[in-house]
């Protein structure tokens, strides 16, 4: 343990459950993430891969067991302190979750109001990142005017336009075709290199294999079935 | 805030339909409420233009003779407040009688004495309603040498007490009319918050704090209670305007009086008061939905 420490661990899994309606999705999970890592976490459908994110951000409570984000106990953080601890994570949805009545650029730049910054700096880091995924030109679009790729660059840039140090991706290529599966891909690993620690759930093994370098985590039935170091 | 004030004004752009809703009923209960208080405000003018602002007449018996003067005006200044006392004779009476009937007063010619009493003319220097004068009147009426008091107290008392009525109704109905509102207004927060749930949902993933999703809800709510109210002052404003001048016009030729707006005071308190509806309506819609 005490040699794990010494590897600045950003995120630490103590035994946890979860139990929904008497049936346990996640089953005594113990896991160390250390900063900068790139998890994918791989099985199939009902696996128990979503809800271990969500237990990570706090969409659901855990059953038995302890979480430590950056040190944090997630069983010590109040409601009122939750929205700080959400804003460490940067998060992208199989279905995007943008609000389709708000442009590109206000789903975006919701972000960082609420974080309370200032409207120059919005503009600057929302513009920033609006270029690097290329969706500069559909600032002003409504999500629904946009194609799945298109939204999924738009969900990837609200997750980082706030620069979170964990990134935590449930399903994001789910609902993509393959080529701009790897431009998310692609993204979110160039965002890694900048020194973020990424959580990729996703039952596509194959397209993951062939691009990411890291530390794959099976699940099956709610328990870890085996972990691989992909270099 | 800003953000917050173009955020709620934004919301009211993409609901336009339930926020008219809201708002017209918010300003049909201020318009109630505001009709109420005008009626108030001038019947009780009136009535103090009838009670002549606090002035009473005493008649004294026909025993009174002019040295019990003092010793009667120092006991009614030792009673209460007195601004003004005046003596009337009952020739002086008489005198100005047959100047007030000036051609029909040839059969008071006829009288073999002055059939009017002596009296004293008083004003009260402070009162806040003809039930202080009224007790002020019986205190007189209980001196030896007074016969009576007379200051408005047959028809104007059963006056106030129809107006009293009319007051307790008049508190009810706003009562009515506050709630009706409140309720309306809640429920369009409730609706407005349903169809942004999905909005809401996101602000909590990306950090949100419940003050920043809750805020431009607080914004709408008191947007449309100062809205409502405005409209509902307006409404009244026009109506007043409009039929005013012809009721003035109608009543002065029986008494003398202007019915007048309400007053700036009472405005800014309507104002304050249906913003505060808005606001409250929304607090109460909130607390239940994220509690």
């Amino acid at each position: 343990m005490n040699d794990k420490n010494n590897k600045n661990l950003i995120i630490r899994l103590f035994n946890v459950s979860k139990i929904f309606g008497g049936k346990s999705a996640l089953k005594g999970i113990t896991l160390d993430i250390e900063q900068g890592e790139f998890i994918f976490i791989s099985g199939p459908s009902g696996a128990g891969k979503s809800t271990l994110l969500k237990v990570l951000y706090l969409a659901e409570k855990v059953s038995e067991g302890q979480i430590l984000i950056d040190g944090m106990n997630l069983a010590r953080i109040s409601s009122s302190r939750l929205p700080l601890l959400r804003r460490r994570f940067g998060m992208v949805f199989q279905d995007f979750k943008l609000i389709p009545n708000r442009t590109v650029y206000e789903n975006i730049a919701l972000v960082l109001e609420a974080a309370g910054e200032k409207p120059s700096y919005i503009r600057k880091k929302v513009m920033q990142v609006l270029r690097t995924t290329g969706m500069e030109k559909k600032l002003k679009a409504l999500p629904p005017t946009l194609s799945g790729g298109e939204q999924q660059r738009v969900a990837v840039a609200r997750a980082v336009v706030g620069e979170p140090s964990i990134i935590l991706a449930d399903e994001p290529t789910g609902s993509l075709d393959s080529k701009s599966a790897q431009a998310i891909l692609d993204f979110l690993m160039e965002y890694h290199k900048k020194g973020a620690t990424v959580l990729i759930a996703s039952h596509n093994l194959h397209l993951l294999e062939s691009t990411v370098r890291g530390r794959n985590i099976e699940i099956s039935e709610g328990t870890i079935k085996r972990t691989v170091t992909m270099l | 805030m800003t953000h917050f004030v173009k955020k709620a004004l934004a919301d009211i752009r993409s609901n336009r339909f339930l926020n008219l809703i809201t708002i017209i009923t918010i300003s049909l209960s201020i318009l109630v409420v505001s009709v109420f208080l005008l009626f108030f405000e001038n019947a009780s003018r009136v009535i103090e233009s009838w009670n002549q602002g606090g002035r009473a007449m005493i008649y004294l018996k026909k025993d009174f003779s002019l040295d019990m003067l003092p010793e009667l005006k120092a006991r009614i200044n030792a009673l209460g407040d007195i601004d003004e006392m005046i003596y009337i004779s009952k020739t002086q009476a008489l005198d100005k009688l047959k100047k007030e009937m000036s051609s029909q007063s040839a059969f008071l010619k006829t009288l073999k004495e002055n059939p009017l009493p002596d009296a004293l003319e008083i004003r009260m220097k402070s009162y806040n309603s003809f039930e202080e004068v009224q007790k002020f009147a019986q205190s007189i009426k209980a001196i030896g040498i007074v016969e009576d008091v007379e200051y408005g107290q047959g028809w104007l008392g059963k006056f106030l007490k129809i107006f009293n009525l009319f007051k307790i109704t008049g508190y009810a109905m706003c009562s009515l009319f506050f709630l009706i509102a409140l309720f309306i207004t809640s429920n369009t927060v409730r609706l407005a918050f349903y169809s942004r749930k999905l909005e809401v949902e996101i602000m909590r993933l990306v950090g949100a704090t419940e003050t920043f999703i809750k805020a431009p809800f607080y914004v709408e709510g008191l947007l449309q209670g100062f809205l409502g109210g405005v409209l509902g002052l307006s409404v009244l404003l026009i109506t007043y305007l409009t039929i005013s001048s012809g009721i003035t016009q109608s009543l002065a030729s029986y008494v003398y009086f202007d019915i007048r707006f309400l007053s700036v005071k009472i405005i800014v308190l309507i104002i304050f008061g249906s913003t505060f509806l808005g606001w409250f309506g929304c607090y109460l819609s909130l607390k239940q939905i994220l509690k």
